[in-house]
Protein backbone atom coordinates (compact mmCIF):
# COMPACT_ATOMS: atom_id res chain seq x y z
CA UNK A 1 0.00 0.00 0.00
CA UNK A 2 1.29 3.45 -0.90
CA UNK A 3 1.59 6.04 1.87
CA UNK A 4 -0.90 8.29 0.10
CA UNK A 5 -3.58 5.59 0.48
CA UNK A 6 -3.31 5.51 4.28
CA UNK A 7 -5.90 8.26 5.02
CA UNK A 8 -8.63 6.20 3.32
CA UNK A 9 -8.24 3.38 5.88
CA UNK A 10 -10.61 2.65 8.72
CA UNK A 11 -9.22 2.88 12.24
CA UNK A 12 -9.39 -0.90 12.55
CA UNK A 13 -7.29 -1.41 9.37
CA UNK A 14 -4.89 1.39 10.25
CA UNK A 15 -4.26 -0.23 13.62
CA UNK A 16 -3.26 -3.57 12.20
CA UNK A 17 -0.66 -1.82 10.00
CA UNK A 18 0.62 0.14 13.00
CA UNK A 19 0.84 -2.95 15.19
CA UNK A 20 2.67 -4.94 12.54
CA UNK A 21 5.07 -1.96 12.30
CA UNK A 22 4.35 -1.61 8.59
CA UNK A 23 3.78 2.09 9.19
CA UNK A 24 4.79 4.35 12.05
CA UNK A 25 2.50 6.82 13.81
CA UNK A 26 4.65 9.58 12.28
CA UNK A 27 4.07 8.27 8.76
CA UNK A 28 0.34 8.11 9.45
CA UNK A 29 0.33 11.75 10.51
CA UNK A 30 2.45 12.81 7.51
CA UNK A 31 0.11 11.03 5.10
CA UNK A 32 -2.89 12.63 6.78
CA UNK A 33 -1.24 16.04 6.55
CA UNK A 34 -0.71 15.56 2.79
CA UNK A 35 -4.35 14.53 2.34
CA UNK A 36 -5.59 17.52 4.33
CA UNK A 37 -3.43 19.87 2.23
CA UNK A 38 -4.98 18.36 -0.88
CA UNK A 39 -8.68 18.56 0.07
CA UNK A 40 -8.89 21.29 2.70
CA UNK A 41 -8.88 24.19 0.19
CA UNK A 42 -12.11 22.71 -1.20
CA UNK A 43 -14.00 21.53 1.89
CA UNK A 44 -12.57 23.81 4.65
CA UNK A 45 -13.38 21.44 7.49
CA UNK A 46 -10.70 22.56 9.96
CA UNK A 47 -10.41 25.64 12.14
CA UNK A 48 -6.95 24.83 13.53
CA UNK A 49 -4.39 22.05 13.22
CA UNK A 50 -1.36 21.44 15.43
CA UNK A 51 0.80 18.86 13.66
CA UNK A 52 3.91 19.73 15.64
CA UNK A 53 2.28 18.80 18.93
CA UNK A 54 0.77 15.71 17.27
CA UNK A 55 4.15 14.58 15.89
CA UNK A 56 5.67 14.84 19.37
CA UNK A 57 2.92 12.62 20.73
CA UNK A 58 3.37 10.23 17.82
CA UNK A 59 7.03 9.70 18.79
CA UNK A 60 6.15 8.24 22.19
CA UNK A 61 2.74 6.64 21.58
CA UNK A 62 2.24 2.92 22.31
CA UNK A 63 0.64 1.42 19.17
CA UNK A 64 -0.64 -1.55 21.17
CA UNK A 65 -3.12 0.62 23.05
CA UNK A 66 -6.76 0.33 21.82
CA UNK A 67 -6.40 3.52 19.73
CA UNK A 68 -2.59 3.67 19.72
CA UNK A 69 -1.31 6.13 17.09
CA UNK A 70 -4.74 7.00 15.66
CA UNK A 71 -5.11 10.74 14.88
CA UNK A 72 -8.52 12.14 15.81
CA UNK A 73 -10.19 15.39 14.71
CA UNK A 74 -12.12 17.23 17.41
CA UNK A 75 -15.09 19.56 17.07
CA UNK A 76 -13.97 23.00 18.18
CA UNK A 77 -16.33 23.03 21.19
CA UNK A 78 -14.36 20.34 23.10
CA UNK A 79 -11.34 21.52 25.06
CA UNK A 80 -7.92 20.13 24.07
CA UNK A 81 -5.11 21.52 26.25
CA UNK A 82 -3.01 24.14 24.49
CA UNK A 83 -5.22 24.25 21.39
CA UNK A 84 -7.78 26.92 20.46
CA UNK A 85 -11.43 26.27 21.34
CA UNK A 86 -13.40 28.91 19.44
CA UNK A 87 -16.80 27.18 19.34
CA UNK A 88 -16.95 28.73 15.86
CA UNK A 89 -17.52 32.10 17.56
CA UNK A 90 -15.79 35.45 17.39
CA UNK A 91 -16.34 35.79 21.15
CA UNK A 92 -13.78 32.97 21.71
CA UNK A 93 -11.55 33.92 18.78
CA UNK A 94 -8.37 34.10 20.88
CA UNK A 95 -9.24 31.44 23.45
CA UNK A 96 -6.76 28.64 24.21
CA UNK A 97 -7.85 25.69 26.35
CA UNK A 98 -5.92 25.43 29.62
CA UNK A 99 -7.07 21.81 30.09
CA UNK A 100 -8.26 18.62 28.39
CA UNK A 101 -11.92 17.64 28.37
CA UNK A 102 -12.49 14.23 30.02
CA UNK A 103 -13.17 12.65 26.61
CA UNK A 104 -9.80 13.93 25.35
CA UNK A 105 -8.00 12.72 28.48
CA UNK A 106 -9.54 9.25 27.94
CA UNK A 107 -8.79 9.12 24.22
CA UNK A 108 -5.18 10.14 24.89
CA UNK A 109 -4.89 7.42 27.54
CA UNK A 110 -5.98 4.93 24.85
CA UNK A 111 -3.26 6.22 22.49
CA UNK A 112 -5.34 8.50 20.23
CA UNK A 113 -3.76 11.75 19.02
CA UNK A 114 -6.07 14.80 18.89
CA UNK A 115 -4.39 16.90 16.19
CA UNK A 116 -6.93 19.42 14.92
CA UNK A 117 -10.17 21.24 15.63
CA UNK A 118 -13.08 21.17 13.21
CA UNK A 119 -15.55 23.77 12.03
CA UNK A 120 -19.07 23.99 13.43
CA UNK A 121 -22.14 26.18 13.72
CA UNK A 122 -21.41 28.81 16.35
CA UNK A 123 -21.89 27.20 19.80
CA UNK A 124 -23.37 24.17 17.97
CA UNK A 125 -26.49 26.15 17.01
CA UNK A 126 -27.42 25.11 13.51
CA UNK A 127 -27.91 22.27 11.05
CA UNK A 128 -25.60 23.32 8.22
CA UNK A 129 -22.31 24.66 9.72
CA UNK A 130 -23.11 27.93 7.93
CA UNK A 131 -23.45 29.67 11.32
CA UNK A 132 -19.68 29.42 11.90
CA UNK A 133 -18.24 32.91 12.34
CA UNK A 134 -15.03 31.72 10.67
CA UNK A 135 -15.81 29.97 7.40
CA UNK A 136 -18.18 27.81 5.41
CA UNK A 137 -17.53 24.06 5.22
CA UNK A 138 -18.62 22.28 2.05
CA UNK A 139 -20.05 18.82 1.54
CA UNK A 140 -17.38 16.57 -0.04
CA UNK A 141 -20.09 14.91 -2.18
CA UNK A 142 -21.14 18.21 -3.74
CA UNK A 143 -19.19 21.36 -2.91
CA UNK A 144 -22.21 23.60 -3.53
CA UNK A 145 -24.02 21.94 -0.62
CA UNK A 146 -23.85 21.97 3.19
CA UNK A 147 -22.20 19.11 5.10
CA UNK A 148 -24.98 19.29 7.71
CA UNK A 149 -24.40 20.54 11.21
CA UNK A 150 -23.57 21.51 13.70
CA UNK A 151 -20.68 18.99 13.65
CA UNK A 152 -20.23 19.62 9.90
CA UNK A 153 -16.45 20.03 10.03
CA UNK A 154 -15.88 16.60 11.59
CA UNK A 155 -18.41 14.99 9.20
CA UNK A 156 -16.86 16.55 6.08
CA UNK A 157 -13.30 15.73 7.21
CA UNK A 158 -14.14 12.05 7.78
CA UNK A 159 -16.11 11.84 4.49
CA UNK A 160 -13.16 13.32 2.57
CA UNK A 161 -10.58 11.04 4.25
CA UNK A 162 -9.13 14.16 5.86
CA UNK A 163 -9.62 12.50 9.27
CA UNK A 164 -9.69 8.87 10.41
CA UNK A 165 -12.41 9.82 12.86
CA UNK A 166 -13.89 12.95 14.36
CA UNK A 167 -15.61 13.92 17.57
CA UNK A 168 -18.87 15.82 17.44
CA UNK A 169 -21.58 16.88 19.83
CA UNK A 170 -25.29 16.16 19.47
CA UNK A 171 -27.88 18.36 21.19
CA UNK A 172 -30.75 17.88 18.71
CA UNK A 173 -29.13 15.88 15.92
CA UNK A 174 -25.80 17.66 15.44
CA UNK A 175 -23.84 14.39 15.03
CA UNK A 176 -26.41 12.18 13.28
CA UNK A 177 -27.65 14.77 10.75
CA UNK A 178 -24.20 15.79 9.39
CA UNK A 179 -23.19 12.11 9.39
CA UNK A 180 -26.26 11.42 7.24
CA UNK A 181 -25.70 14.35 4.87
CA UNK A 182 -21.97 13.61 4.50
CA UNK A 183 -22.24 9.82 4.21
CA UNK A 184 -20.48 8.71 7.40
CA UNK A 185 -21.42 6.96 10.65
CA UNK A 186 -22.41 9.16 13.61
CA UNK A 187 -23.41 8.20 17.16
CA UNK A 188 -25.35 10.12 19.76
CA UNK A 189 -24.77 8.29 23.04
CA UNK A 190 -27.46 8.00 25.72
CA UNK A 191 -27.60 11.05 27.93
CA UNK A 192 -25.02 10.60 30.69
CA UNK A 193 -23.07 7.86 28.93
CA UNK A 194 -20.18 10.18 27.95
CA UNK A 195 -18.79 12.92 30.19
CA UNK A 196 -19.59 16.50 29.24
CA UNK A 197 -16.72 17.91 31.33
CA UNK A 198 -14.66 20.16 29.07
CA UNK A 199 -17.41 20.46 26.48
CA UNK A 200 -18.58 24.06 26.20
CA UNK A 201 -22.23 23.81 27.24
CA UNK A 202 -25.05 24.65 24.81
CA UNK A 203 -28.08 22.87 26.36
CA UNK A 204 -26.84 20.91 29.36
CA UNK A 205 -29.77 18.48 29.61
CA UNK A 206 -29.45 17.50 25.93
CA UNK A 207 -25.74 17.70 24.97
CA UNK A 208 -23.68 14.53 24.38
CA UNK A 209 -20.25 13.98 22.79
CA UNK A 210 -20.00 11.19 20.21
CA UNK A 211 -17.92 9.88 17.30
CA UNK A 212 -18.16 10.39 13.52
CA UNK A 213 -16.39 7.59 11.67
CA UNK A 214 -16.13 5.62 8.43
CA UNK A 215 -17.58 2.41 9.90
CA UNK A 216 -19.73 1.23 12.79
CA UNK A 217 -16.79 -0.74 14.21
CA UNK A 218 -14.66 2.42 14.36
CA UNK A 219 -17.47 4.26 16.16
CA UNK A 220 -17.74 1.42 18.69
CA UNK A 221 -13.98 1.58 19.31
CA UNK A 222 -14.09 5.31 20.06
CA UNK A 223 -17.19 4.97 22.23
CA UNK A 224 -15.53 2.22 24.24
CA UNK A 225 -12.60 4.54 24.93
CA UNK A 226 -14.73 7.58 25.85
CA UNK A 227 -17.77 6.29 27.72
CA UNK A 228 -18.12 5.88 31.47
CA UNK A 229 -18.61 7.71 34.71
CA UNK A 230 -16.71 10.92 35.42
CA UNK A 231 -16.64 12.51 38.85
CA UNK A 232 -16.39 15.92 37.12
CA UNK A 233 -19.83 15.50 35.49
CA UNK A 234 -22.66 14.91 37.97
CA UNK A 235 -24.98 13.83 35.12
CA UNK A 236 -22.65 11.06 33.94
CA UNK A 237 -24.03 7.59 34.67
CA UNK A 238 -22.20 5.12 36.93
CA UNK A 239 -23.24 2.04 34.90
CA UNK A 240 -20.36 -0.13 33.62
CA UNK A 241 -19.42 0.28 29.94
CA UNK A 242 -20.10 -2.84 27.84
CA UNK A 243 -17.56 -4.02 25.28
CA UNK A 244 -19.13 -2.38 22.24
CA UNK A 245 -16.50 -3.80 19.86
CA UNK A 246 -16.45 -7.46 20.82
CA UNK A 247 -20.25 -7.62 20.81
CA UNK A 248 -20.35 -6.82 17.08
CA UNK A 249 -21.12 -9.52 14.55
CA UNK A 250 -24.13 -11.24 16.09
CA UNK A 251 -27.00 -11.79 13.65
CA UNK A 252 -30.36 -10.04 13.86
CA UNK A 253 -32.58 -13.07 14.41
CA UNK A 254 -35.39 -12.12 16.76
CA UNK A 255 -34.44 -8.43 16.90
CA UNK A 256 -37.65 -6.38 16.83
CA UNK A 257 -37.43 -3.15 14.85
CA UNK A 258 -40.08 -0.49 15.42
CA UNK A 259 -41.34 1.67 12.57
CA UNK A 260 -43.33 4.61 14.01
CA UNK A 261 -46.26 5.74 11.90
CA UNK A 262 -45.60 9.39 12.88
CA UNK A 263 -42.28 9.25 11.00
CA UNK A 264 -44.09 8.83 7.69
CA UNK A 265 -44.76 12.55 7.45
CA UNK A 266 -45.23 14.69 4.39
CA UNK A 267 -42.21 16.52 3.11
CA UNK A 268 -39.80 13.59 3.23
CA UNK A 269 -37.77 13.47 0.04
CA UNK A 270 -39.06 10.48 -1.99
CA UNK A 271 -35.52 9.22 -2.60
CA UNK A 272 -34.89 9.28 1.17
CA UNK A 273 -38.13 7.34 1.80
CA UNK A 274 -37.31 4.69 -0.76
CA UNK A 275 -33.72 4.25 0.49
CA UNK A 276 -34.93 3.88 4.08
CA UNK A 277 -37.71 1.47 3.07
CA UNK A 278 -35.14 -0.62 1.19
CA UNK A 279 -32.89 -0.57 4.28
CA UNK A 280 -35.78 -1.81 6.45
CA UNK A 281 -36.37 -4.68 3.95
CA UNK A 282 -32.68 -5.46 4.10
CA UNK A 283 -32.79 -5.59 7.92
CA UNK A 284 -35.78 -7.94 7.67
CA UNK A 285 -33.83 -10.20 5.34
CA UNK A 286 -31.10 -10.31 8.00
CA UNK A 287 -33.60 -11.74 10.48
CA UNK A 288 -35.14 -8.68 12.11
CA UNK A 289 -38.89 -8.51 12.72
CA UNK A 290 -40.74 -5.30 11.88
CA UNK A 291 -43.14 -3.90 14.48
CA UNK A 292 -45.44 -1.02 13.54
CA UNK A 293 -45.95 1.35 16.43
CA UNK A 294 -46.81 4.88 17.43
CA UNK A 295 -44.90 7.74 19.07
CA UNK A 296 -47.94 10.02 19.47
CA UNK A 297 -46.13 13.17 20.66
CA UNK A 298 -43.53 13.25 17.89
CA UNK A 299 -45.11 16.28 16.24
CA UNK A 300 -44.41 18.41 19.35
CA UNK A 301 -40.70 17.61 19.43
CA UNK A 302 -39.41 20.64 17.54
CA UNK A 303 -41.45 23.11 19.61
CA UNK A 304 -40.38 21.50 22.91
CA UNK A 305 -36.80 21.33 21.75
CA UNK A 306 -36.57 24.98 20.72
CA UNK A 307 -38.02 26.18 24.03
CA UNK A 308 -35.85 23.99 26.25
CA UNK A 309 -32.63 24.20 24.23
CA UNK A 310 -32.80 27.99 23.89
CA UNK A 311 -33.73 28.43 27.58
CA UNK A 312 -30.71 26.38 28.65
CA UNK A 313 -28.51 28.13 26.10
CA UNK A 314 -29.51 31.59 27.31
CA UNK A 315 -28.38 30.60 30.81
CA UNK A 316 -25.22 28.78 29.69
CA UNK A 317 -24.09 31.59 27.38
CA UNK A 318 -24.40 34.15 30.18
CA UNK A 319 -20.81 33.17 31.04
CA UNK A 320 -19.56 34.98 27.92
CA UNK A 321 -19.34 38.40 29.49
CA UNK A 322 -15.88 39.59 28.43
CA UNK A 323 -14.39 39.37 31.93
CA UNK A 324 -12.48 36.09 32.38
CA UNK A 325 -11.91 35.05 28.78
CA UNK A 326 -12.91 35.86 25.25
CA UNK A 327 -13.69 39.01 23.35
CA UNK A 328 -14.30 42.29 25.17
CA UNK A 329 -15.78 45.45 23.61
CA UNK A 330 -13.53 48.51 23.62
CA UNK A 331 -14.05 51.71 25.62
CA UNK A 332 -17.14 50.67 27.53
CA UNK A 333 -18.55 53.32 29.85
CA UNK A 334 -20.11 51.13 32.54
CA UNK A 335 -20.81 47.47 33.31
CA UNK A 336 -24.14 47.25 31.43
CA UNK A 337 -22.52 48.84 28.40
CA UNK A 338 -19.62 46.36 28.78
CA UNK A 339 -21.94 43.31 28.81
CA UNK A 340 -24.36 44.57 26.17
CA UNK A 341 -21.71 45.58 23.61
CA UNK A 342 -19.30 42.69 24.28
CA UNK A 343 -22.10 40.24 23.55
CA UNK A 344 -23.48 42.28 20.63
CA UNK A 345 -20.07 42.35 18.94
CA UNK A 346 -18.99 38.84 19.96
CA UNK A 347 -22.03 36.68 19.10
CA UNK A 348 -23.35 35.89 15.63
CA UNK A 349 -26.94 36.19 14.45
CA UNK A 350 -28.28 32.70 15.22
CA UNK A 351 -26.76 32.71 18.72
CA UNK A 352 -28.38 36.08 19.44
CA UNK A 353 -31.71 34.85 18.10
CA UNK A 354 -31.62 31.84 20.43
CA UNK A 355 -30.49 33.83 23.47
CA UNK A 356 -33.46 36.15 22.91
CA UNK A 357 -35.94 33.28 22.54
CA UNK A 358 -34.49 31.44 25.55
CA UNK A 359 -34.49 34.53 27.75
CA UNK A 360 -38.11 35.20 26.80
CA UNK A 361 -39.13 31.62 27.58
CA UNK A 362 -37.56 31.92 31.06
CA UNK A 363 -38.76 35.44 31.80
CA UNK A 364 -41.23 36.29 34.54
CA UNK A 365 -44.81 35.66 33.46
CA UNK A 366 -43.86 33.26 30.66
CA UNK A 367 -41.81 30.65 32.54
CA UNK A 368 -44.78 28.41 33.40
CA UNK A 369 -46.55 28.91 30.10
CA UNK A 370 -43.52 28.10 27.95
CA UNK A 371 -40.67 26.48 29.86
CA UNK A 372 -42.56 24.30 32.35
CA UNK A 373 -45.16 23.28 29.76
CA UNK A 374 -42.36 22.27 27.37
CA UNK A 375 -40.75 20.20 30.14
CA UNK A 376 -44.05 18.41 30.68
CA UNK A 377 -44.45 17.64 27.01
CA UNK A 378 -40.83 16.45 27.10
CA UNK A 379 -41.90 13.91 29.71
CA UNK A 380 -44.73 12.74 27.40
CA UNK A 381 -42.21 12.32 24.56
CA UNK A 382 -39.95 10.32 26.88
CA UNK A 383 -42.88 8.10 27.90
CA UNK A 384 -43.71 7.52 24.20
CA UNK A 385 -40.27 5.93 23.82
CA UNK A 386 -40.52 3.95 27.08
CA UNK A 387 -43.76 2.40 25.80
CA UNK A 388 -42.37 1.85 22.30
CA UNK A 389 -39.32 0.01 23.66
CA UNK A 390 -41.65 -2.45 25.41
CA UNK A 391 -42.71 -3.56 21.93
CA UNK A 392 -39.40 -3.34 20.07
CA UNK A 393 -35.62 -3.40 20.59
CA UNK A 394 -34.84 -0.46 18.33
CA UNK A 395 -36.61 2.13 16.18
CA UNK A 396 -35.62 2.82 12.57
CA UNK A 397 -36.26 5.99 10.56
CA UNK A 398 -34.56 8.37 8.16
CA UNK A 399 -31.93 10.47 9.98
CA UNK A 400 -32.82 13.58 7.99
CA UNK A 401 -35.97 14.15 5.90
CA UNK A 402 -33.83 15.12 2.91
CA UNK A 403 -30.31 14.92 1.54
CA UNK A 404 -27.82 17.81 1.75
CA UNK A 405 -29.32 21.16 0.78
CA UNK A 406 -27.61 24.01 -1.07
CA UNK A 407 -25.40 26.49 0.77
CA UNK A 408 -27.40 29.63 1.57
CA UNK A 409 -30.75 27.99 0.84
CA UNK A 410 -32.07 28.05 4.43
CA UNK A 411 -30.17 30.83 6.16
CA UNK A 412 -32.97 33.39 5.79
CA UNK A 413 -35.60 31.10 7.31
CA UNK A 414 -34.69 29.85 10.81
CA UNK A 415 -37.89 27.81 11.20
CA UNK A 416 -37.20 25.83 8.00
CA UNK A 417 -33.68 25.14 9.31
CA UNK A 418 -35.08 24.00 12.67
CA UNK A 419 -37.35 21.48 10.90
CA UNK A 420 -34.25 19.68 9.58
CA UNK A 421 -34.09 18.04 13.03
CA UNK A 422 -37.57 16.43 13.11
CA UNK A 423 -36.31 12.83 13.28
CA UNK A 424 -33.36 13.47 15.56
CA UNK A 425 -34.22 15.83 18.39
CA UNK A 426 -36.78 13.67 20.23
CA UNK A 427 -33.91 11.26 21.02
CA UNK A 428 -32.14 14.07 22.89
CA UNK A 429 -35.33 15.03 24.71
CA UNK A 430 -35.84 11.40 25.78
CA UNK A 431 -32.16 10.74 26.63
CA UNK A 432 -32.01 7.66 24.39
CA UNK A 433 -29.12 6.65 22.09
CA UNK A 434 -29.01 6.77 18.31
CA UNK A 435 -26.81 6.13 15.31
CA UNK A 436 -26.87 7.22 11.67
CA UNK A 437 -25.43 4.81 9.13
CA UNK A 438 -25.18 5.32 5.33
CA UNK A 439 -28.08 3.62 3.49
CA UNK A 440 -27.93 4.89 -0.07
CA UNK A 441 -27.72 7.91 -2.34
CA UNK A 442 -30.13 10.42 -3.81
CA UNK A 443 -29.41 11.57 -7.34
CA UNK A 444 -29.96 15.32 -7.53
CA UNK A 445 -28.87 17.37 -10.56
CA UNK A 446 -26.03 15.02 -11.39
CA UNK A 447 -24.77 14.79 -7.80
CA UNK A 448 -24.84 11.69 -5.62
CA UNK A 449 -25.96 12.75 -2.16
CA UNK A 450 -25.70 10.38 0.82
CA UNK A 451 -28.77 9.22 2.77
CA UNK A 452 -28.63 8.06 6.39
CA UNK A 453 -30.62 5.44 8.30
CA UNK A 454 -31.25 6.30 11.94
CA UNK A 455 -31.45 3.53 14.55
CA UNK A 456 -32.59 4.46 18.07
CA UNK A 457 -32.55 2.36 21.24
CA UNK A 458 -33.37 2.84 24.90
CA UNK A 459 -30.97 4.56 27.31
CA UNK A 460 -27.66 2.66 27.69
CA UNK A 461 -28.56 0.21 24.92
CA UNK A 462 -25.66 1.29 22.67
CA UNK A 463 -24.72 -2.39 22.11
CA UNK A 464 -28.09 -2.78 20.34
CA UNK A 465 -27.62 0.11 17.89
CA UNK A 466 -24.03 -0.91 17.18
CA UNK A 467 -25.07 -4.49 16.52
CA UNK A 468 -27.95 -3.58 14.17
CA UNK A 469 -26.00 -0.86 12.34
CA UNK A 470 -22.97 -3.15 11.94
CA UNK A 471 -25.04 -6.04 10.58
CA UNK A 472 -26.73 -3.67 8.11
CA UNK A 473 -23.48 -1.99 7.08
CA UNK A 474 -21.66 -5.27 6.52
CA UNK A 475 -24.48 -6.51 4.27
CA UNK A 476 -24.28 -3.41 2.03
CA UNK A 477 -21.58 -1.46 0.15
CA UNK A 478 -22.74 2.08 0.95
CA UNK A 479 -19.93 2.70 3.44
CA UNK A 480 -17.31 1.84 0.80
CA UNK A 481 -18.34 4.66 -1.57
CA UNK A 482 -16.03 7.69 -1.60
CA UNK A 483 -16.74 11.23 -2.84
CA UNK A 484 -14.79 12.30 -5.94
CA UNK A 485 -13.81 15.70 -4.60
CA UNK A 486 -11.49 16.66 -7.45
CA UNK A 487 -14.30 16.57 -10.01
CA UNK A 488 -16.10 19.47 -8.32
CA UNK A 489 -15.41 23.18 -7.88
CA UNK B 1 -49.92 30.10 26.96
CA UNK B 2 -49.10 33.68 26.08
CA UNK B 3 -49.50 34.87 22.53
CA UNK B 4 -46.53 35.77 20.36
CA UNK B 5 -47.81 39.35 20.25
CA UNK B 6 -46.69 39.93 23.87
CA UNK B 7 -43.20 39.28 22.69
CA UNK B 8 -40.98 42.41 22.74
CA UNK B 9 -37.46 41.80 21.49
CA UNK B 10 -36.24 45.18 22.72
CA UNK B 11 -37.25 44.41 26.31
CA UNK B 12 -35.92 40.84 26.24
CA UNK B 13 -32.55 42.00 24.88
CA UNK B 14 -32.14 44.15 28.01
CA UNK B 15 -32.85 41.13 30.23
CA UNK B 16 -30.29 39.14 28.22
CA UNK B 17 -27.61 41.87 28.49
CA UNK B 18 -27.36 41.67 24.72
CA UNK B 19 -27.49 44.85 22.64
CA UNK B 20 -29.12 44.49 19.24
CA UNK B 21 -29.10 46.76 16.22
CA UNK B 22 -32.45 48.15 15.03
CA UNK B 23 -32.29 45.83 12.07
CA UNK B 24 -31.66 42.75 14.28
CA UNK B 25 -34.52 43.81 16.56
CA UNK B 26 -36.94 44.05 13.61
CA UNK B 27 -35.72 40.78 12.08
CA UNK B 28 -35.88 38.76 15.33
CA UNK B 29 -39.28 40.24 16.20
CA UNK B 30 -40.69 38.80 12.99
CA UNK B 31 -38.77 35.50 12.87
CA UNK B 32 -39.29 34.60 16.53
CA UNK B 33 -42.99 35.54 16.34
CA UNK B 34 -43.17 32.86 13.61
CA UNK B 35 -41.41 30.35 15.88
CA UNK B 36 -43.75 31.20 18.78
CA UNK B 37 -46.75 30.80 16.48
CA UNK B 38 -45.45 27.40 15.40
CA UNK B 39 -44.98 26.44 19.07
CA UNK B 40 -48.58 27.32 19.94
CA UNK B 41 -49.37 23.69 19.14
CA UNK B 42 -48.06 22.87 22.64
CA UNK B 43 -51.29 24.40 23.97
CA UNK B 44 -53.27 21.52 22.43
CA UNK B 45 -51.92 19.00 24.93
CA UNK B 46 -53.39 18.29 28.34
CA UNK B 47 -50.42 18.30 30.70
CA UNK B 48 -52.45 18.49 33.92
CA UNK B 49 -51.11 15.29 35.48
CA UNK B 50 -47.67 15.26 33.91
CA UNK B 51 -44.54 15.91 35.90
CA UNK B 52 -42.01 18.26 34.27
CA UNK B 53 -38.88 16.45 33.06
CA UNK B 54 -35.63 18.31 33.58
CA UNK B 55 -33.66 15.43 32.05
CA UNK B 56 -34.41 12.53 29.74
CA UNK B 57 -32.73 10.17 32.20
CA UNK B 58 -33.90 11.10 35.70
CA UNK B 59 -31.12 11.44 38.27
CA UNK B 60 -31.39 12.78 41.78
CA UNK B 61 -29.06 13.77 44.60
CA UNK B 62 -25.67 13.08 43.05
CA UNK B 63 -22.94 13.37 45.66
CA UNK B 64 -19.22 12.84 45.70
CA UNK B 65 -16.46 13.19 48.26
CA UNK B 66 -15.28 16.77 48.65
CA UNK B 67 -11.60 16.11 48.09
CA UNK B 68 -9.17 18.92 47.40
CA UNK B 69 -7.01 18.49 44.28
CA UNK B 70 -4.62 20.52 42.16
CA UNK B 71 -6.34 22.73 39.64
CA UNK B 72 -5.50 25.89 37.73
CA UNK B 73 -2.78 28.16 39.00
CA UNK B 74 -3.66 31.86 39.06
CA UNK B 75 -1.55 32.26 35.94
CA UNK B 76 -3.49 29.56 34.07
CA UNK B 77 -6.82 30.95 35.23
CA UNK B 78 -5.80 34.36 33.90
CA UNK B 79 -4.28 33.03 30.68
CA UNK B 80 -7.30 33.97 28.55
CA UNK B 81 -8.23 37.20 30.35
CA UNK B 82 -8.94 40.10 27.98
CA UNK B 83 -7.54 42.51 30.58
CA UNK B 84 -5.53 41.63 33.68
CA UNK B 85 -3.07 43.12 36.16
CA UNK B 86 -1.53 42.10 39.50
CA UNK B 87 -2.97 38.57 39.14
CA UNK B 88 -6.48 39.98 38.88
CA UNK B 89 -9.15 40.33 36.18
CA UNK B 90 -9.65 43.99 35.35
CA UNK B 91 -13.24 45.01 34.61
CA UNK B 92 -15.06 48.19 33.66
CA UNK B 93 -15.65 50.43 36.68
CA UNK B 94 -18.58 49.07 38.70
CA UNK B 95 -18.91 51.62 41.55
CA UNK B 96 -18.85 55.40 41.36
Amino acid sequence: MSRSDLPALTIADLQSLLRRKEVSPREVLESLRARIEQVEPKIEAYLSIDFDAALKEAEKVDVNLPLGGVPIAVKDIINVAGQPCTCGSKILGNYRSPYDATVIERLRAMGAIPFGKTNMDEFAMGSSTENSSVKVTRNPWDLSRVPGGSSGGSAAAVAADAAFAGLGTDTGGSIRQPASLSGVVGVKPSYGRVSRFGLTAFASSLDQVGPLTKTVRDAAMIMKAMAGHDRHDSTSLPDPVPDYVNNLGRDLKGVRLGVPKEYRVEGIDPQVSSAVNAAIKQLESLGAEIVHLSLPHTDYGIAVYYFLATAEASANLARFDGVRYGYRAKDTKDLLDHYGRTREEGFGEEVKRRIILGTYVLSSGYYDAFYVRAQKVRELIRQDFVKAFEKCDAIVSPTSPEPAFKLGERTANPLAMYLADIFTNTANLAGICGISVPCGFAKVNGSQLPIGLQILAKPLDEPQIFQIAHAYEQSTDWHKAKPQIWTFG
Amino acid sequence: MAKGTDFDVGYVSKLARLNLTDEETRLFQKQLADVLKYAEKLREIDVGNVEAAAHGVPMFNVFREDEPCDWFTAEEALSNAPHKANQLFIVTKVVE
